[in-house]
């Protein structure tokens, strides 16, 4: 059985017992994706040298009887748009094939100060843009539950390294879903703190006023400890909120006696599955049994979000990446017809298709005498649309519904046609756009494929999210299921 | 010749650096003159994943200057992106402000040929400066040095109320002084710490409407700025006299060549994309903050202008030299620690000072002189101990070495013989070589007189006191 | 508001992206397909609401005039893909 079967406190109680040490937690890792990294692909560049390092160093620390950090030992995977200084960092575009970061990104060092091992980084869809994995520049990710079918994403890389064991946990980035969609697909607990809430330093900006990191574990009560370990006031970022980081951990009672439950009808009607439907609603049952309260609501602009998120997310991107311009670092394509042409070359060279659509997109919204139809008109939605939950958040402690309208898809399957697959992130995307707090967990199954659950919570309460989550965890066994690799 | 039936139009848009220790948004220094790329970070250099955090002394200076410019500090100001790419610009978007900038609707006054004229200020907005391109292989590329990139600028930009490229230069020369006083820039155009960019067009004398525009860019000198206007009120005007329409485009003075030349490298017109900044912050500027920088304002050039006139008596023309530079008004006021004279102080800053500084191109501080040297020169001219003409010496002694003027005096042995005895002596010496002119003299050429004081002023190495030997002359010559 | 093979030409410009002819014809497609479906938004009434840039209820962040340490030269120009002296090198604007 794999070591990362243990949750944390299990793990640490172990290397407090002197039964396992942190090097043989890092070999577990480093062999699991040496078994299966080949099927799966969720690995981009290793750390093998530099994990082994650390963790004879953790070794020798454990030894030594000091002080030991928040996630001590544990194995993690970096989706690869968190620069970590000295180790290649390519954001799965062909842009960065050969960057090297000279410095580390906030959540970077905050791994390091607990004690955490960096295996590597993981695949993604490039720069964070798509909901499958398969815009990364080297090849899809597949998911552990069924090689033929998608990951999710973008931190599609991210879920399938936990889901499959390669790594303890990992971190990800959620600009539209791409953290609790993932986790969803491929059956783990995938969390995106408020916006504000970790650091965004270092995390290669793709919407800067929606993207934010977050944990991918196997249990609520990991995620809760990595949170732990990431969150808080950053003066390097100046949308890093400066607000008490309470006790996560803390909060994680089992007790969810009369709590109140909004389930938006929008989030169970057309558009999602009957499977995954009746998924959630058995879920919604569990949750009705050890003592809360469901009703349906309304969110009325849900509809509007998918339009809202793109026209907002493609225009901040279409100027976050304009840096990439082979000047100073990244792919240079000189063919001697000067400084423009090297601009064009380097940058339709380096980026892929979906990259470029949405650099054009953005370009022509932000564009003379389009701004106030779409970039000022889809602010002023994303207005209504974080009323809707302020107002539903009057009455109920959390939203419920289902992470993603389906089941993970097969590859290859949505590529065709955008549109289609931007739809696939209706239900994860109004959160971004709130800058609420949402954790997706298993929840169940539907034909052999994960469901995952999302619970919605209010600004900086991801106590009672989690609490929630992991009220409903001790009661499931859904998240101890694991895919046969 | 052109003809002279158009009025001319101009606005400016000047771009002052704020001497803040680090950039806008990152703890790189921004000092001036660095080994290229040794002040750089992955912020200012745009790496990925960076992000910004705003200077709180760019805000207060960006503030100041607004104020002291007379403009409006309004309750809510951001940030905004301008999105274009050059290799000086690193992210490919400047961090700018469009539509609620630092400041709104202001004015300054300028004077010229006399008469004062208000000149309106549209704006002031805070934003990043750009790094230094250098053109290398022959013009066939470029290095590229970010040490400048990041460093806070205010862009002041003018109604177009001015009418003469003279005007111009006076509310240039205006700016530089208000923002001097104020403390928050080196403003040296050398250096690039102030640049300008100016609109001009031409429009027939009575017309309402304006003309077509050129802006003009690369005047790096207030001559600069003069001349290239004055060349292009110039080449308008003849383009319109043959019947001709001015093209609206961007041109760049060459100074070598002394006229405006159309800007290559123009390509579609520009489409900056402004969108409000998703990494910073909005800004709330609240009464309390506006107050406090507010009272950090010292007096301004034209309030010490009319105090100097008022207060010292110094005639306008005066008071407006030496008000228009802060070192040399300071300097003016800490002579008067010294000395009560402030006419004396005013000639001497305007006649010897200034022509030392202007002949040698130097900066007030780069003159050893200091203001209790001067100040108490004048006090040893008053007191009779040195002569005017021996103050001449002692003054460029002071400009080189900074030594007050009393050891100055010492020990050069520069005092004044005021002893008459002593001047008697000479007198009679040199009357006695110098029969001739003594004939001349009592032959009633009065001239005569001229050459044998200057004879005795000669015989005393310049040290005896005139009024003495023109005394004792006199005396002698009539005996 | 439809878009042509034109706009997608000037923003790919503006972009700084070279298009293949068949880019261009697909980008057409396709962005029409997006804006077409983002039309709806015109049609929600927002008179008088406040756009929002981000979420957060803060204002005012910044930090001290203070000067910190700077990249050495080797670290500023590690990923360079050309350099000379200690600076960035790039080809001239060429016409």
């Amino acid at each position: 059985m794999s070591l990362f079967q243990y949750r944390l406190s299990e793990l640490h109680n172990m290397l407090h017992a002197s039964q396992i040490s942190a090097s043989e937690l890092t070999e577990e890792s480093l062999s699991a994706i040496a078994r299966v990294d080949g099927d799966v692909h969720a690995f981009l560049t290793l750390n093998e040298e530099g994990a082994r390092a650390a963790a004879r160093q953790l070794d020798d620390k454990l030894a030594s009887g000091a002080a030991r950090g928040l996630l001590f030992g544990l194995p993690a995977g970096i989706k690869d748009n968190i620069v970590t200084k000295g180790l290649r960092t390519t954001c799965a575009s062909r842009f960065l094939d050969n960057y090297q970061p000279i410095y580390d990104a906030t959540v970077a060092a905050k791994l390091r100060q607990a004690d955490a091992v960096t295996i590597g980084k993981l695949n993604m869809d490039e720069f964070a843009m798509g909901g499958s994995n398969e815009n990364s520049a080297y090849g899809a990710v597949r998911n552990p539950w069924d090689l033929e079918r998608v990951p999710g994403g973008s931190s599609g890389g991210s879920a399938a390294a936990v889901a499959a064991g390669e790594v303890f946990f990992a971190l990800g980035s959620d600009t539209g879903g791409s953290i609790r969609q993932p986790a969803s697909y491929c059956g783990v607990v995938g969390l995106k703190p408020t916006y504000g809430l970790v650091s965004r330093y270092g995390l290669v900006a793709f919407a800067s006023s929606l993207d934010q990191i977050g944990p991918l574990t196997r249990t609520v009560e990991d995620s809760a400890y990595v949170l732990q370990a990431i969150a808080g006031y950053d003066a390097q970022d100046s949308t890093s909120a400066k607000v008490d980081i309470p006790d996560y951990l803390s909060a994680l009672t089992g007790d969810i006696k009369g709590l109140r439950i909004a389930v938006p009808k929008e989030y169970i009607g057309e558009g999602v599955d009957a499977s995954v439907r009746e998924t959630v609603l058995s879920a919604l049952k569990v949750l009705e049994d050890l003592g809360a309260v469901w009703e349906e609501v309304s969110l009325p602009h849900t509809e509007y979000a998918v339009a809202t998120y793109y026209l907002l997310a493609s225009s901040e991107a279409s100027s976050n990446l304009a840096r990439f311009d082979g000047v100073r670092y990244g792919v240079r394509v000189d063919e001697g017809g000067g400084l423009l042409d090297l601009y064009h070359n380097s940058r339709s060279h380096g980026f892929g298709p979906e990259v470029k659509r949405r650099i054009m997109l953005g370009t022509y919204a932000l564009s003379s005498g389009y701004y106030d139809a779409y970039y000022l008109k889809a602010q002023k939605v994303r207005t209504l649309i974080k009323q809707d939950f302020d107002e539903v958040f009057k009455k109920y402690d959390v939203v419920i519904g289902p992470t993603a309208p389906t089941t993970a898809f097969k590859l290859g399957s949505q590529t065709e046609d955008p549109l289609t697959m931007y739809l696939n992130d209706i239900l994860t995307i109004p959160v971004n756009l709130a800058g609420i707090p949402a954790v997706s967990i298993p929840c169940g199954f539907a034909e052999g494929l994960p469901v995952g659950l999302q619970i919605i919570g209010k600004e900086f309460d991801e106590s009672t999210v989690l609490r929630v989550a992991h009220a409903y965890e001790q009661h499931t066994d859904h998240h101890k299921q694991r895919p046969q690799l | 010749m052109p003809s002279s039936k158009y009025e001319t139009v101009i606005g400016l848009e000047v771009h002052v650096e704020l001497h803040t220790k680090s950039k806008i948004f990152c703890g790189c220094s921004t000092e001036f003159g660095a080994p290229p790329n040794t002040h750089t970070c992955p912020v200012c250099l745009g790496h990925p994943g960076v992000l910004p955090v705003l200077n709180r002394q760019a805000v207060d200076y960006a503030m100041k200057a607004a104020m002291a410019l007379n403009c409006t500090v309004g309750d809510v100001s951001k940030f905004d992106r301008k999105n274009y790419f050059y290799p000086d610009s690193p992210k490919a978007y400047q961090i700018s402000q469009f539509d609620q900038p630092i400041g709104l609707n202001g004015w300054i006054d300028i004077e010229v040929n006399g008469e004062t004229k208000r000149i309106g200020i549209t704006r002031l907005h805070l934003e990043e400066d750009a790094g230094k391109l250098t053109h290398v292989d022959g013009g066939f590329a470029s290095l590229v040095d970010f040490n400048r990139v990041g460093t806070p600028l205010i862009e002041i930009v003018s109604e177009p109320d001015l009418r003469s490229p003279e005007e111009a230069r006076a509310y240039l020369e205006k700016i530089r002084a208000i923002m001097q006083y104020c403390d928050v820039s080196d403003v040296k155009m050398e250096e690039g710490s102030m640049r300008c960019d100016a609109n001009i067009s031409l429009r027939p004398i009575g017309q309402e409407e304006f003309g077509i525009r050129a802006e003009l860019k690369n005047m790096n000198s207030f001559r600069g700025v003069l001349r290239g206007l004055e060349y292009e009120e110039y080449r308008q005007a003849e383009i319109l006299d043959g019947g001709g329409e001015v093209e609206q485009e961007t041109r760049r003075w060459d100074d070598a060549q002394g006229k405006t030349l159309t800007m290559r490298g123009k390509e579609e017109a520009h489409d900056y994309r402004y969108f409000p900044d998703p990494d910073l912050i909005v800004l709330h500027i609240d009464d309390a903050w506006r107050e406090a920088v507010r009272s950090s304002i010292p007096e301004l050039p034209d309030a010490r202008r009319a105090r100097y006139s008022e207060e010292y008596g110094l005639p306008a023309y005066d008071a407006g030299v030496i008000t228009a530079s802060k070192p040399l008004a300071d300097f003016f006021e800490g002579s008067l620690n010294y000395t009560g004279d402030a006419k004396a102080v005013a000639n001497w800053i305007m006649g010897d000072l200034l022509a030392f500084l202007n002949g040698n191109n130097l900066e007030l501080s780069e003159a050893k002189i200091t203001p209790q040297g001067l100040g108490e020169m004048i006090g040893l001219i008053e007191k009779g101990t040195i002569s005017s003409k021996i103050a001449k010496t002692v003054f460029k002694e002071m400009l080189e070495t900074g030594k007050l003027p009393a050891q100055i005096v010492e020990e050069k042995g520069l005092v004044q013989i005021s002893d008459e005895g002593a001047i008697k002596g000479i007198v009679e010496a040199v009357v006695a070589a110098n029969p001739q002119s003594v004939d001349d003299y009592k032959a009633g050429k009065q001239k005569a007189i001229g050459f044998l004081v200057g004879q005795v002023m000669k015989e005393s190495k310049g040290k005896a006191n005139p009024g003495l030997v023109n005394k004792l002359l006199a005396e002698v010559l009539n005996s | 508001m439809s878009i042509t093979i034109k706009d997608v030409q000037h923003v790919a410009r503006l972009a700084r992206l070279h298009l293949s002819p068949e880019e261009e014809a697909m980008f057409t497609e396709q962005m029409n397909a997006i804006l077409q479906y983002a039309e709806k938004l015109g049609g929600l009434d927002t008179e008088g609401v406040q756009p929002t840039t981000h979420v957060l209820h803060v204002s005012n962040v910044m930090r001290e005039d203070v000067v910190k340490e700077s990249l050495s030269v080797e670290d500023a120009m590690l990923n360079a893909p050309e350099e000379e002296d200690g600076q960035f090198k790039v080809p001239a604007v060429l016409e």
